[in-house]
């Protein structure tokens, strides 16, 4: 199957990336010694376990998911600040996984990130001209002191800022400010895809919007293609062509965002969309969120779910689901593949708190 | 690192000297009258130094100026000194308050190299153990906990015996203060090294480390443009710190005798020249320079546990 996609270049209308059983283990192993001392054994911690997706150029697909499910991981597998344990990540039919850093050079260019905390995010000791020029200088793309300047000015005005905050340093911005900055240096060297680890989770809810907003413009404007991880389900709804639901490192559902929202298949996306508060609290009875998530060192056997859900049988703790095709996407339970759930409640969409 | 909510507050300036003299670290410099006297002490103990060809009274390694009769000549406000030689002269006629400024610079030199190479030698190991991490870092920490494990001042012996038997006599004097440099600075990079390191594992999970890592940066710019400049504030406060002892133990080699020679004396071969004579009743050889010694290095060491504390946002 790969190989045959690979064969094929990518056609301008094909996906933009494409991620085949993509999977990341971490050895969180106590050191040798202290192993060999009490008779520990080495521990695999399955951050990312075989997931696969594609995004299709111009469009946002979004990844959802309670703390620790792997949707960070993903995003940094796909930049290559971790090297996947397993499977590929084709972008426009070249797989990042295998190249080393010069190989990925060239390519670098093309996909950019934009981070969680916008306190962390940018160097307290650069100046923020600096910051947004790094990705040009870095690459070589524009030559002399004054264009790039002028290329810096220009990425300022983009998103909301003025020229002349190019010579003050971060910390003299407010956190809405520091990500439009981390936005205006992902933007500097022309990409085409975004990967956002939660842009907006560490901004105050008013700002959350504006950025939102931002992102969509640019979006528009640009024609970026967006990998936008959150937990934040408001958010997910108000930005995404298409979600990706995931649970202990796997994909659980993958569906059209409005599909999604409306007609939840699997327990687990049932279930959060149940947890989202509204305003109109009409005393429907919801499905409360029940159990944790388990111990990813010692996952469940069978569906990783079935602790949880509400419609487990013998086969969901033997035998682990697929990601199979459903009427309205894409889902990995037995019981949505049986047909033995009632129908998904439609749910009013979540409102973004304007 | 200094920014108050004045700073936030007010529109950004440009001009850094206001800036620098508006800042906490400023503040809390002239509040403390010791911490000002040391500053001055030490400022007065530099000018003194670097300038004493053009300030010292007299060139006490110019042999034509030297009399022997001035041998042994009290400071001048005792019954047999003369205002020629205000703190009295030594066994061959010197000037003490000379040789005391000539011993300074050779004595600060050494300090200022000698921490100049440690920190240099430090930090970049330091970086590279703490970002590369692996192995490396292992092999770097064991070394440093092994060299932990000697006192210093042996290993600058160790270093300086090993100059002074395989180079030929005339050689060795000529590449001593070199060697002294070397020998000093090997026995201080540790401390850099750790402290470095255990900044550049907190910075390098930093986002922004991460941001230069997916534009594709070379690890070595990242470590020099990025981390460098956030884990080097503990770093200057050891320096400073460290000066003093650098300090201290070029003297303690001087004085056992394994330093520089008297033909070019440091405060440390002053103080165990003027030692011989200690008895004899011509203290002033000895006590001087060793007083010069004692100032010099407490300003100094005042000077860097008033950094430590200021550049320590917790103690504020």
């Amino acid at each position: 199957m790969s190989e045959a996609a690979r064969a094929v270049p990518a056609a301008a209308n094909g996906p933009l990336l494409a991620v085949r059983d993509l999977a990341r283990y971490f050895d969180v192993s106590r050191p040798l010694l202290n192993r060999l001392i009490e008779g520990d054994r080495r521990q695999i911690l399955k951050a990312v376990d075989g997931v696969s997706f594609a995004i299709a150029r111009g469009q946002t697909l979004s990844l959802v998911g309670e703390s620790g499910c792997g949707k960070s991981t993903v995003a940094r597998l796909i930049v290559g600040l971790y090297t996947p344990t397993r499977g590929t990540i084709d972008f426009e039919g070249v797989d990042l996984a295998g190249l080393s850093r010069t190989a990925l050079a060239p390519i670098r260019r093309r996909f950019q990130m934009i981070f969680q905390d916008p306190y962390a995010s940018l160097n307290p000791r650069w100046r923020v001209a600096d910051i947004i020029a790094e990705p040009i200088r870095a690459h070589g793309l524009i030559a002399g002191a004054d264009a790039v300047r002028l290329r810096v000015d220009e990425l300022l005005r983009h998103v909301g800022l003025a020229p002349n905050d190019g010579d003050k340093y971060p910390h003299e911005f407010s956190g809405g400010q520091r990500q439009r900055i981390s936005i205006a240096r992902a933007l500097s060297s022309n990409p085409d895809f975004l990967v956002c680890d939660e842009p907006t989770s560490a901004l105050d809810v008013s700002v959350q919007a504006q950025i939102l907003n931002l992102m969509k413009a640019l979006q528009r404007e640009f024609g970026l293609t967006y990998l936008f991880i959150s937990h934040n389900l408001a958010v997910v709804y108000y930005v995404s062509d298409r979600v990706g639901v995931m649970y202990l490192g796997r994909l659980v559902e993958l569906a059209e965002a409005k599909t999604l929202f409306a007609r939840p298949q699997h327990p687990y996306t049932r279930m959060l969309l149940d947890a989202i508060p509204d305003l109109e609290m009409s005393g429907r009875a919801r499905i409360p969120v029940a159990g944790e998530v388990p111990n990813p060192l010692a996952p469940p056997t069978g569906c990783a779910f079935h602790p949880r859900c509400p419609w487990a049988n013998e086969r969901c703790r033997s035998e682990r689901p697929e990601l199979k095709a459903t009427p309205t996407g894409a889902a990995a339970c037995h019981a949505v593949e049986e047909r033995r759930l009632p129908d998904a409640r439609v749910v009013a969409p979540p409102a973004l708190p304007s | 690192m200094a920014t108050t909510s004045r700073d936030l507050a007010r529109p950004p300036t440009r001009n850094a000297l206001r800036r620098a003299l508006d800042s906490d670290i400023f503040y809390s410099f002239r509040r403390s009258p010791v911490v000002v006297a040391a500053a001055i002490v030490t400022l007065i103990c530099f000018i003194g130094a670097v300038c004493a060809p053009w300030l010292a009274p007299h060139n006490p390694f110019d042999l034509k100026t030297l009399n022997l009769i001035d041998a042994f000549t009290p400071p001048a406000w005792m019954d047999e000194g003369t205002r020629k030689f205000l703190l009295g002269t030594d066994d061959q006629g010197r000037d003490v308050l000379s040789t005391i400024m000539y011993g300074a610079r050779i004595s600060l030199a050494v300090g200022f190299f000698s921490v100049l190479f440690a920190m240099t030698l430090g930090v970049s190991l330091g970086l590279i153990s703490g970002y590369v991490g692996g192995a490396l870092d292992a092999f770097i920490m064991r070394v440093a906990d092994v060299q932990l494990s000697f006192p210093a001042i042996l290993i600058a012996l160790l270093i300086d015996g090993l100059a002074r038997t395989t180079l030929p006599r005339d050689v060795h004097d000529r590449v001593i203060v070199y060697v002294l440099i070397l020998a000093i600075g090997i026995t201080g990079w540790v401390q850099y090294a750790r402290t470095v390191r255990g900044s550049t594992l907190v910075e390098k999970n930093k986002e922004y480390v991460q941001a230069a890592r997916v534009i594709g940066r070379h690890p070595v710019a990242i470590m020099a443009r990025h981390v460098l400049p956030n884990v080097m504030g503990p770093v200057l406060v050891i320096a400073t710190i460290n000066l003093a002892i650098a300090i201290l133990t070029e003297a303690t080699l001087s004085f056992l005798g394994v330093g520089v020679p008297p033909t070019q004396p440091s405060l440390g071969t002053l103080i165990r020249v003027g030692n011989d004579f200690l008895f004899s009743g011509e203290w002033w050889i000895t006590i001087f320079p060793g007083a010069a010694l004692v100032v010099m290095v407490l300003a100094v060491n005042l000077l860097g546990d008033w950094l430590r504390d200021a550049l320590n946002p917790k103690l504020r």
